[in-house]
């Protein structure tokens, strides 16, 4: 995608609150792509929230300028302006006293739709959030908090705008079901494609849901803007690689999938294979576990120790099952899953074909591989350079990469 | 003269009914429409202060002030001292029964209003609603529940308070109970009393009933 006319553009952009003698947020410049998630991140008091204010007027800003689609915000009355901008909260903030149906309907209802559309818009938007439509009737405290949530994005989307603004909007439910609504979200962005500015403090959620963070420090100065991968791999200054943690190398882990990483075949033989082909497969990896293929099957791991000259690979003892990864497994999940094995080495189950096979030290040398260039390897790929020499294409299994 | 029953003065006397339905029947209408007048004037002008106390916030300890002070002064003397002013006259039975309701009245409305979640006021601006729109769409649906408790409240104070202005000539109910006092007759005391608590059962019972047909969204929250 080029980067034409950003969705939002804030320039210069400061907001000094009457009083203080700081700003909260200063100079600041930002530009959001269309249909891109932005997440705003940051401790407490680096004018995150106030940033996503400024952008639909809650607050104004004391200078600079703030475009959507290339519109000057200020130039617009703001009501006007708010219509056409979906905003979430995270206490949600549904009017008690109205039905759900007549929650979602707020702003198509205010910008006077025949009550035919009102009601077809509303059916098709409780779908797309997951909310039963014989909720439709019932009243705001009749529904849970994750409930309450999706109605509020309902709502936030009726009249179908193209921005749509988001602040904590997971912070008040439990994590079990925070994790489900993120899902939802991108599952749902998937489909409508709306420019998303997000704000947040939890940075587990702003690296699953970005596609690119805005980390701020306090004063609303960016400290880095990047995708999550970068923001982890990279940081940028002192601030951010403290912000981020020691642990921003398991955080990553979380980023990419058994798919990123480059194709290994491992300590793995074909079952007629002979045994000394066998030990020369185990000494350049050396593993002391023997796997063995038929085909595109994966028949089982053998000791290394059994793989004497004269025995059949095909009659040794086999074990099983394997543990086992999938290519859409994050590479955290692959870890455990390692860590949990007798072998310390993962099968790759690729819709049961052998799909090679992942190690510790392949994981590590994913993660510590030397940054690709952001703007030619977009999501979080992972460098492939490294492991160019095993990586080729294995004839036996037909998997090259 | 000492007040006891007897034979000759019964607690009530059934045969009054018949004889005086029409004295009876005036009383209660007059003493309705005291009450009724007076909370609505009430309401009019409680809904006019809370309003400026919204918009002015500073004001809302001044009017809070204002009504408390009205509240305290004791009504007999209320009444007695506008007599010389508005002579004897519906405005003189009015004008103290309306001052009492104004701290029920403003207190709740203003209550309904900060009952509004910040929230939810933020979520009507971030869609887009004007301050009217807000205003009626939004705070005060929310705030009608406090505001019909206000009035149930001040409803059933008016009620027992419209007795007291008999004194002038215009109590309702309560010129029966001053009859019968000043005749040391049980009969229209004890009638003139009993209608007037019947009357402000009742008036309750229909403010429940109106709240709970306005705020079907609100009906777990309140009770009889």
């Amino acid at each position: 995608m080029t980067t034409s006319t950003p969705a939002i553009r804030l320039r210069g952009v400061t907001k000094r609150f009457p009083g203080s003698s700081e700003d909260a947020v200063s100079d600041l410049d930002l530009d959001v792509e269309q249909g891109s998630i932005v997440v705003l991140v940051g401790p407490s008091g680096c004018g995150k929230t106030t940033t996503l204010r400024m952008i639909n007027r809650l607050i104004e800003p004391t200078s600079g300028t703030i475009e959507i689609e290339g519109q000057d915000v200020a130039a617009l009355p703001t009501t006007q302006l708010r219509r056409g901008i979906g905003y979430v909260i995270q206490q949600v903030g549904l009017f008690p006293h109205r039905t759900i149906e007549a929650n979602i309907a707020t702003v198509p209802r205010t910008l006077g739709w025949d009550k035919g559309r009102i009601r077809a818009r509303v059916e098709e938007l409780v779908d797309v959030v997951g909310i039963d439509r014989h909720m439709l009737t019932r009243y705001p405290d009749e529904l849970s908090g994750g409930q309450q949530q999706r109605v509020g994005v309902a709502r936030a989307l009726a009249a179908d705008p193209p921005v749509l603004l988001m602040d904590e909007p997971f912070g008040a439910v439990d994590p079990i079901v925070r994790t489900r609504l993120q899902d939802e979200l991108l599952e749902l962005q998937s489909r409508v494609h709306k420019t998303i500015v997000l704000v947040t403090h939890d940075l587990d959620e702003a690296v699953k849901i970005a596609d690119r963070i805005v980390l701020l420090n306090v004063g609303g100065v960016v400290e880095q803007y990047a995708s999550p991968d970068q923001l982890l791999r990279q940081p940028a200054s002192e601030f951010v690689a403290s912000f981020v943690g020691e642990d921003r190398s398991m955080r990553r882990l979380n980023l990419s999938t058994v798919a990123d990483l480059p194709y290994h075949h491992g300590p793995v033989v074909e079952v007629g294979a002979s045994p000394a082909q066998a030990r020369s497969a185990m000494e350049d990896e050396g593993s002391e576990w023997l796997g063995l293929t038929d085909g595109a099957c994966f028949l089982g791991w053998v000791e290394g120790t059994e793989v004497v000259d004269g025995r059949r690979l095909g009659d040794l003892h086999r074990f099983l099952p394997a543990a086992q990864v999938r290519p859409d497994s994050s590479l955290r999940n692959a870890m455990e899953v390692i860590l949990n094995s007798r072998t310390t080495v993962a099968v790759i189950d690729d819709d049961g074909a052998f799909g090679g096979v992942v190690t510790l030290e392949r994981i590590r040398r994913a993660l510590a591989a030397p940054a690709a260039d952001d703007a030619t390897s977009p999501e979080g790929a992972l460098p492939d350079a490294a492991n160019a020499g095993t990586a080729a294409a294995d004839p036996a299994t037909g998997h090259g990469r | 003269m000492p007040l006891t029953t007897s034979a000759a003065n019964p607690l009530i006397r059934w045969s009054y009914f018949t004889e005086q339905w029409d004295r009876i029947q005036e009383a209660l209408l007059q003493h309705i429409q005291l009450t009724l007048l007076a909370v609505a004037a009430g309401f009019v002008i409680s809904a006019g202060l809370a309003f400026l106390g919204l918009r002015y916030r500073w004001s809302i300890g001044p009017i809070t002030l204002f009504a408390a002070t009205l509240y305290t002064i004791p009504s007999v003397a209320f009444f007695g001292v506008l007599v010389n002013y508005l002579g004897l006259g519906l405005l003189t039975a009015l004008i103290p029964l309306t001052a009492f309701t104004i701290l029920i009245l403003v207190t709740n409305i203003l209550d309904g209003f900060n009952a509004v979640p910040a929230p939810v006021r933020e979520a009507a601006d971030g869609m887009g609603l004007t301050p009217t729109q807000r205003l009626f769409t939004v705070e005060i649906p929310i705030a009608v529940p406090y505001m019909i408790n206000g009035l149930r409240i001040a409803t059933v104070t008016t009620v027992g308070l419209v007795t007291v202005a008999a004194i002038i000539g215009y109590g309702g109910l309560g010129r029966l109970i001053l009859d019968g006092l000043r005749r040391t007759f049980w009969t229209p005391l004890t009638i003139g009393a009993s209608l007037s608590i019947l009357l402000a059962l009742l008036f309750d019972l229909l403010f429940f009933l109106l709240g709970a047909k306005l705020t079907p969204w609100a009906k777990r929250k309140q009770t009889l």
